[in-house]
């Protein structure tokens, strides 16, 4: 396989041609072995002894919803591994470029945004639009400045990745992002605006004729069947009403897990009064990207408009939404949209502002550190918050700029900062295995083992260890879609049998067997890298005791036992 | 019975989202997975706040490429648009500067890529964008 390694130090670049490494490795076991190689365990996430690497896999672009990208790195959140996966066009740039894997190293000296077309690399100047906050705006200029429509992504910061918000993102195709653990800040350190890749290219198939029965095979699994009906037509808000039902969307920092306004933004009511079109990723049928058209009029001037178009998620709708109090769709809307132009995470951000929130009303922090009055529900004043959280005007704003971790260190508050490993909670409070997915999720993300989607299924909870050990179970599997770089929400298609099928025609035999051995491989080499990297036992924070969930309270007890056993048995 | 000549058509370019499943139906069509051997294209409209759509062929009756091509390797098709010989193309480009909507596509080996209205992309465009279409001779 060819391995692309940049230098941004030197502005050279290599193609490697690794024989060593199966065909058949990639996404996140290539990214780990990669880094591995790559990276002291030890550096500072912001120096220029950081690295990246975007992987895809052996099945990008041969089959349809394998067109994840797998970005890792070391994170300037917790300082400790990250990695963060994003859709849009770019692993089909990648792989039509001919590369399974691209790795950035060192540091501009100024700020450059870099374009590869297919087997050549050039360093672009970057200088004049370092300064522009605006991601969209960004983008715009490059994508009229470079060649390559059609068969290119643009991966780039916002200004919140320029100015080292630890949790800016790098958004990709407008609407997709590398949003957790702060790869943006991560480009920022690095003086790198945006990386641009042009890809034309093809491969061979082993078998012609078993390649497109297969593929047929997965396409109408993916279209007929109902494994990925719920993301076709609402998408993923429709999560919202559900979740507000069963008392597990955190409301206002999580005081609540019902919120009054949830029918006002339920993806219900988003498609039905904002949705203005759907798009999809690269090599995808499904087109679960909803994008809402919003028109905001000028107060002082009639007949004037401004029309922006928001990409709307279950995720963005928690946190900037219930999370901030904020019930209508406008509102919500105007702060995804501030969200994306700046290059922030949404959650991150959400979560930030809300604890922020809660320190204001309890007198922690006051005007003096705020510059605007937090409240939830004024959407205007987080509008302003996040505009502070770019430009970082005083102490206040630097800290928070560093997440919610570090900011409840400073001011306090820590009982009801919400942080996992010091990532900000994602948006669901549905029992133990929610949480406890949280805090040993290598990526303390939700998608990691799908603890909140246990919770909604299990009445009675099994000892704590069971549970960890079905949780772990489940990373492993996962572990291996993120290696073929399938979507996770194509995970009802692509199950273990239909993997192994899928291989055949590339060919590659792998017995299901295999495949799960290649999945618990790669989690205990991705947990080994953690800990190299200085991994320590994860804060709970007490707020997830106080506020009932589906299950009702949760005890303290459970979660430490889980945790414990999961430290002794797969950390240790 | 008379069989009328095909072309691939548009039916509602709004539905378009952009997935390129029909710019990688092409390629696999040849057995191979990627876009090189790809004679359609899916581009999004200046960003997709705008939306997107496909550029291919859109099957001149008097084709300009046809005329610039200096082997023959381009030839008029029955109800428009074009019969490419591969083989007879020494790459010169110049169908790719004739085509007003740049709908012929450079491959990697100095080849290139052209819609021959085959219709296999219509088998897989999930939301209705793509059909083959009979039209008059």
């Amino acid at each position: 396989m060819r391995i692309l390694k940049i230098n941004l130090s030197e502005y050279s670049y290599e193609i490697e041609e690794r024989d060593d490494i199966e065909e058949w490795i990639g996404g996140a076991a290539l990214a780990v072995k990669l880094m591995r190689e790559e990276i002291k365990p030890n550096v500072d996430p912001l120096s220029e002894e950081n690295v990246v690497v975007f992987a895809v896999g052996p099945f990008t672009p041969a089959y349809p919803l394998a067109s994840k990208t797998v970005a890792m790195f070391k994170s300037p959140l917790t300082g400790n591994l990250g990695e963060s996966h994003a859709g849009g066009r770019t692993a089909m740039a990648i792989a039509n470029a001919g590369y399974r894997a691209i790795v950035i190293k060192g540091k501009s000296h100024k700020p450059v945004y870099v374009v590869v077309e297919n087997d050549r690399v050039y360093f672009r100047d970057a200088r004049v639009i370092w300064g522009i906050a605006d991601s969209l705006v960004v983008a715009r200029i490059i994508a009229e400045k470079e060649k390559g429509r059609g068969i290119r992504t643009i991966m780039r910061i916002g200004g919140a990745g320029v100015k080292l918000v630890r949790y800016a993102c790098v958004t990709t195709e407008t609407y997709r992002h590398f949003g957790r653990l702060g790869l943006g800040a991560v480009f920022g350190s690095k003086n790198l605006r945006a990386l641009v890749v042009i890809g034309r290219g093809a491969f061979k198939v082993k078998d012609v004729k078993a390649y497109k029965e297969v593929y047929r095979e997965i396409y109408d699994l993916a279209l007929k069947s109902d494994a990925m009906k719920k993301y076709h037509l609402i998408g993923t808000p429709v999560n919202v009403k559900p979740l507000n039902t069963i008392k597990a969307l955190p409301t206002r920092n999580l005081t609540s897990t019902t919120f009054e306004k949830a029918d006002e933004i339920s993806g219900e009511a988003f498609a039905e009064y904002n949705l203005g079109r759907r798009i999809a990723c690269a090599h995808c049928p499904i087109a679960c990207i909803h994008v809402a058209t919003l028109r905001i009029p000028y107060e002082n001037e009639p007949y004037f408009y401004r029309t922006i178009m928001v990409s709307y998620d279950y995720e963005p709708i928690y946190s900037l939404g219930s999370m901030l109090g904020v019930g209508s769709r406008e509102g919500v809307l105007r702060l995804i949209h501030k969200v994306e132009t700046l290059g922030l995470d949404a959650m991150s951000t959400g979560v930030c502002l809300a604890w922020a929130t809660e320190a204001f009303k309890r007198g922690l922090i006051g005007e003096n550190e705020t510059i605007v009055k937090l409240e939830f529900g004024n959407v205007e004043n987080y509008l302003q918050a996040m505009e502070y959280l770019y430009q970082q005007p005083n102490d206040f704003y630097r800290v928070l700029a560093q997440g919610v971790e570090r900011a409840s260190e400073v001011y306090g508050g820590r009982e009801f900062a919400l942080a996992f490993g010091g990532n900000e909670m994602p948006g669901y409070h549905a029992g133990y295995a929610t949480h406890i997915g949280y805090l040993i999720g290598l990526r303390h993300s939700h998608l990691d083992n799908a603890g909140y989607a246990l919770d909604q299924k299990i009445k009675d909870y099994p000892p704590p260890e069971e549970l960890v050990d079905q949780l772990v179970k489940e990373e492993c599997w996962r572990q291996v879609l993120s290696s073929l770089v399938v979507c996770f929400f194509a995970r009802g298609v692509y199950k273990p049998e239909i993997v192994s099928k899928a291989f055949k025609p590339l060919g590659y035999e792998l017995s299901e067997e295999e495949l799960i051995r290649y999945g618990e491989e790669t989690y205990r080499e991705k947990l080994r890298l953690k800990v190299d990297m200085g991994f320590k036992k994860p804060r709970i924070p007490d707020r997830i005791f106080e506020t009932e969930c589906t299950h009702g309270k949760l005890e303290r007890e459970y979660v430490e036992r889980a945790l414990d056993y999961w430290w002794s048995k797969y950390v240790r | 019975m008379i069989h009328m000549p095909k072309r691939l058509v548009t039916v509602d370019l709004e539905k378009c989202v952009g997935c390129g499943l029909c710019v990688l139906a092409c390629s696999r069509k040849f057995g191979y997975a990627g876009n090189d051997y790809s004679g359609i294209l899916s581009v999004s409209l200046s960003g997709f706040e705008r939306g997107a759509t496909v550029i291919f062929c859109r099957g001149c009756e008097d084709p300009p490429c046809v005329q610039v091509c200096p082997t023959g390797a381009l030839r008029k098709r029955k109800g428009g648009g074009v019969l490419y010989k591969e083989e007879l193309c020494i790459g010169c480009k110049n169908c790719v500067q004739a085509c007003t909507i740049g709908a012929i596509f450079e491959r990697r080996d100095g080849k290139i890529a052209v819609c021959i209205h085959c219709g296999y992309c219509v088998n897989f465009c999930p939301h209705g964008v793509l059909a083959l279409k009979e039209v008059k001779a």
